[in-house]
């Protein structure tokens, strides 16, 4: 069996599609795993790790905590809030002063971009970045591309358009990495002041037109206005967003086609998409947090197995 | 090419083929006077030696008959247990086990008429005592068991029992799906005298005394073409 080309997760831009055909396929197995009524297997028992989250998390800590939990890792819980950190602790000192406590892997969410990377220079356990700024989040674009290879069959040739703050989202980036790698095409779609300016060097169109977007897409991934990275208006008002960028069922009736909607999560109802809309069977956004479980427990296994006894 | 045979000359002495060189004489259209392996023939007489190291002889311990045979014994032995398999599930272990196991279940429903048999696949992968010990990830294959355990007969179906260590994982596996009443062990190849954990099947196909050197390989038509046991000696 192939491993994984790296030792740590820091983001996509750093695997290869080989790297992915491996997650996905070993998340096949622990999705099975995870539908027993016994949803435990002890492959790590003898693996400790800490997720050291500096920036708030629902979904992504609960996930990862939950596939750490059914993989039988031993696991520490650390939120920046709550530590030493406020006291002016350095990351590296923090992170050194956990790992002396016998870590084996780090998940860390930090709201500096980078932060994964400079860690993994200086530390020495397995890093696994749950999110850096508006850099990257990798854990969630492999779920987002395992979703939609669910559902449609595989990802090469599918069309996505990432639709929403493409300029603040770390979703954004990665996904457009992992579905290039992977061979989609992909749009995105949003108000121009919200869309990173050299975008187009990734490969990716601009839409301005969500309408024209929708027709042209299979799948559909409406990201969240990231009002707590805005230090400044980006658009008028949020009701003139939402008439521009947001999502309907009016709108999607109207189309030719039954198009798949996503989301990262956390929704703004009424914002990006509409409740009929979200709760609709044409949107797997449960799928997604369903899946996230077993890409993550893929992840941790993989990269666990690369550590020596 | 030279055969493996030549190599052996009594099963305890191995001689270099330099003494017995068999040479076949196939003409070839363009070249009639020399034999088509002359060039290894060549290397050979210069470096003996090479024979000696030369791995892979393989030889059958099981033909097609044979474990044709030993299937219909094995099934016989299954049914004399277990009668209607009312309260029996047969569990194949991935990934070889579950060609025994599905020959053994398409045994015992037609030739044997047992109605209903329940068969389940379960792979032991996450359950392996040996994560993080090898150079590679260890991979999975997929589980499909629908059924619960709770309170059956449960039969393990592997090809080869050799360390026990695969058996081990398994009777820790099968008990994310409930409480089995009881677990019997039911392998093709018992190579005994290599076992680390105290682990002995119910129902064995045959009894091999093979050295930890050598290597037992199954083969199945459904996946190789051909029904056949090697004992290959690396």
């Amino acid at each position: 069996m192939p491993a994984l080309s790296v030792r740590h997760l820091l983001g996509i831009k750093y695997l290869n599609e080989k790297d992915i055909e491996l997650i996905f396929e070993t998340a096949d197995q622990f999705k099975e795993v995870i539908n027993r009524s016994i949803k435990k297997v002890p492959s790590l028992r003898d693996i400790t790790i800490a997720n050291i989250f500096f920036e708030n998390s629902t979904r992504t800590k609960l996930s990862f905590e939950l596939a750490e939990k059914r993989l039988s890792a031993d696991v520490l819980n650390f939120s920046a809030s709550q530590s030493s950190v406020k006291k002016g602790e350095t990351l590296i000192d923090t992170v050194n002063n956990i790992l002396s406590m016998k870590v084996d892997m780090v998940v860390m969410r930090h709201p500096n971009p980078g932060a994964g990377i400079f860690l993994s220079k200086h530390v020495n356990a397995s890093i696994i970045n749950a999110g850096d700024g508006a850099h990257e989040h990798p854990t969630q674009a492999l779920l987002d591309s395992y979703s939609i290879r669910e559902k449609l069959g595989e990802v090469g040739g599918k069309k996505v358009i990432i639709v929403g703050d493409i300029l603040h989202s770390r979703v954004a980036l990665s996904n457009i990495f992992a579905l290039k790698l992977q061979g989609a095409q992909v749009k995105v779609c949003g108000p121009k002041t919200l869309i990173p300016k050299y975008i187009e060097s990734l490969g990716v169109e601009v839409e301005p037109d969500l309408r024209r977007g929708l027709e042209w897409c299979d799948v559909a991934n409406m990201l969240r206005v990231q009002n707590e990275r805005m230090e400044m208006s980006y658009f008028p008002t949020t009701r003139e967003y939402t008439q521009q960028f947001g999502i309907n069922r009016e709108l999607l009736d109207s189309l030719d086609k039954e198009i798949v909607i996503m989301h990262p999560g956390p929704i703004n109802r009424g914002v990006e998409i509409t409740s009929d809309v979200a709760d609709s069977s044409q949107s797997i956004i449960l799928h997604q947090v369903e899946n996230g479980v077993a890409i993550r427990m893929a992840v941790i296994y993989l990269l666990a197995s690369q550590l020596k006894t | 090419m030279i055969s493996n045979q030549i190599i052996r000359i009594s099963p305890d002495r191995k001689v270099g083929a330099f003494f017995y060189p068999q040479i076949r004489w196939e003409t070839n259209a363009a070249d009639p006077y020399t034999p088509h392996s002359f060039i290894e023939q060549k290397s050979l007489f210069l470096f003996p030696d090479m024979l000696v190291s030369q791995p892979m002889s393989q030889k059958v311990l099981l033909s097609s008959k044979e474990i044709h045979i030993i299937l219909h014994r094995l099934a016989c032995q299954l049914l004399e247990n277990h009668l209607d398999f009312k309260d029996t599930v047969l569990i194949g272990l991935q990934p070889r086990g579950t060609f025994l196991a599905n020959r053994l279940a398409k045994l015992l429903k037609e030739e044997y008429k047992v109605k209903d048999i329940k068969l389940g696949l379960l792979d032991i992968t996450f359950f392996r005592d040996d994560f993080r010990r090898g150079e590679k990830p260890l991979e999975a294959s997929s589980t499909s068991i629908d059924f619960l355990v709770e309170g059956k007969k449960v039969v393990l179906i592997d090809d080869v029992l050799y360390t026990g260590r695969s058996i081990r994982a398994a009777l820790t596996a099968i008990q994310s799906f409930g409480r089995p009443e009881e677990i019997e062990l039911l392998t093709l190849i018992d190579r005994r005298f290599s076992r680390h954990l105290p682990i002995q099947p119910n129902y064995r196909g045959r009894q091999v005394d093979a050295i930890n050197e050598e290597k037992v390989k199954v083969l199945w038509k459904e996946n190789e073409g051909k029904d056949v046991v090697y004992l290959v000696n690396r």
